[in-house]
């Protein structure tokens, strides 16, 4: 059996094993975005102080979350590849870095949004929107070192060793962050969610969560099979793929 | 260049001689072109002068807004002074040299490190307060200002040396350096510019500083490693 766990470490076998279970993910994705959506946006009722404003959270909270969690499943590939020197998890971590800046850019966007109607601002200094902020900035500090590298075995190392500091910093620029704000800004502005949650919005998010999740996983299957026929092109397998025949 | 070193390659204990070569031969090197490092010292004077002229000469907001410009012009001055670590060694071969010695990489890299706050963030520690008198800032703030620069820049010398080996020789590596460096020093930027406001408005500094030593600890530990290794995907 143990042989079996190192199996798909390797693109020739992960390859058709990343295409059937795209099909999975995505259509889950695609069930539970529709589930989510019915339940926040009809099931759901009106809140009694954000009134309808407050719907944004079922799309906002969904990709604050993925946005953190996919910075630190980069870094955990990053040091796979760095620790066993494997290729895959190189292109795992090339994978996610875009879907995560575009989960971190979401976050943003929609928060600035639901910003606007409840706190009258589209942007404050608040230590998560801040630190949500530099995140966005480490993502694509990331993404545009892989893309001035040239070799592509470099920009594998390169990115692991910035997205494991990264990964160390992050902690570090949040609380620092979280501390320069309460030191300055008082209570003007209070990101503080109201813990009385209804029940029906909290399983709206969840559900919309897991959405975000298997959409996640779909993007970063697909996106590194594209990585692996790019870089294994001069592979015999790669040659003999029907999609690279037909293309 | 390695070959000047005096040591038996077989001995284990070589981290403490090889850190004391680089230390002295960047020092060196850097003392031998002193315009390069006259130049950086102005930038700094430069920039902490503009804001004046961009905002007002009122007292009451210059020493309000002048904690944060003396840091974020010493994040500057630290990020343009950050190529010349590693990039004339990389050109001329030397860097190479460094990582075939049998001696430790880290303690090479961690000396270059050191070599490089002596020659650029120790000069900007002593002119900082010189340049905070012109935010009418009282003295009691300029000597912490002063003492949270030189617990604040090595930490920008050490997380920088990780961006510039990571960018050698790459296009258009100065803007990369600084995207890629200038996320990872805000909490350098909020610590040190709040130790120096605390102090202003006699809060009192200890808190941020402590903060900042331990900062600075951190980065002692892991930084060089982390360079070390950037250095050697580099030349991989």
């Amino acid at each position: 059996m143990a042989t079996s766990w190192f199996r798909y470490s390797s693109p020739a076998s992960f390859y058709p094993l990343a295409g059937r279970m795209i099909r999975w993910f995505a259509a889950a994705a695609a069930l539970l975005a529709v589930a989510g959506l019915v339940i926040g946006l009809v099931v759901a009722p009106t809140d009694a102080t954000q009134s309808d404003a407050y719907r944004i959270i079922f799309i906002h909270v969904p990709a604050a979350w993925m946005s953190m969690f996919l910075y630190v499943v980069m870094a955990a590939w990053s040091a796979a590849a760095l620790g066993f020197n494997t290729r895959l998890s190189a292109m795992m971590a090339q994978a996610i870095a875009p879907t995560g800046a575009l989960m971190t850019f979401i976050a943003l966007w929609t928060g600035a949004f639901w910003g606007r109607p409840t706190w009258g601002t589209y942007w404050a200094w608040d230590a998560r929107m801040t630190s949500e902020l530099i995140l966005l900035f480490l993502y694509l500090g990331i993404i545009a070192l892989r893309n001035a590298i040239d070799e592509p075995r470099r920009a594998d190392k390169a990115c692991a060793v910035l997205a494991l500091t990264g990964v160390v910093n992050v902690p570090i620029i949040y609380f620092s962050v979280y501390w320069w704000n309460t030191l300055h800004q008082g209570s003007s502005v209070s990101v503080t969610r109201a813990p009385s949650m209804a029940a029906i919005m909290l399983a709206g998010m969840l559900v919309m969560a897991l959405a975000a999740w298997f959409y996640a996983i779909a993007v970063i299957l697909a996106r590194v099979r594209i990585i692996i026929v790019e870089r294994e092109r001069g592979a015999s397998w790669v040659a003999s793929l029907r999609e690279v025949r037909h293309a | 260049m390695a070959a000047a070193l005096a040591i038996a390659p077989d001995r284990t204990d070589t981290a403490w001689p090889a850190l004391r070569w680089a230390v002295a031969r960047d020092v060196k090197l850097a003392l031998r072109s002193r315009a390069e490092l006259g130049v950086q010292l102005l930038f700094y004077v430069v920039v902490a002068s503009l804001f004046p002229l961009a905002t007002t000469p009122e007292r009451s907001t210059l020493t309000l807004i002048g904690p944060g410009v003396l840091w974020v012009a010493a994040l500057l001055a630290s990020l343009l002074s950050l190529p010349r670590l590693f990039a004339a060694d990389h050109a001329d071969g030397t860097l190479e040299q460094i990582v075939l010695s049998p001696y430790p990489l880290v303690a090479l890299v961690g000396g270059k490190i050191v070599a490089h706050w002596i020659t650029t963030g120790l000069p900007l520690v002593i002119i900082a307060p010189l340049v905070g008198l012109q935010y009418a800032l009282d003295e009691e703030t300029l000597s912490v200002l002063a003492f949270a620069l030189l617990i604040g820049t090595p930490i920008l010398s050490l997380l920088g040396a990780i961006g510039a080996a990571l960018t050698l020789g790459l296009r258009s590596s100065g803007s990369l350096l600084a995207l890629l460096i200038l996320p990872l020093y805000v909490p350098v930027l909020v610590f040190g510019a709040g130790a120096v406001e605390a102090a202003r408005t006699g809060v009192g500094a200890s808190a941020h500083l402590s903060l900042l030593g331990a900062g600075l600890l951190i980065a002692c530990v892991g930084a060089p490693f982390a360079a070390a290794a950037a250095v050697r995907i580099a030349l991989d």
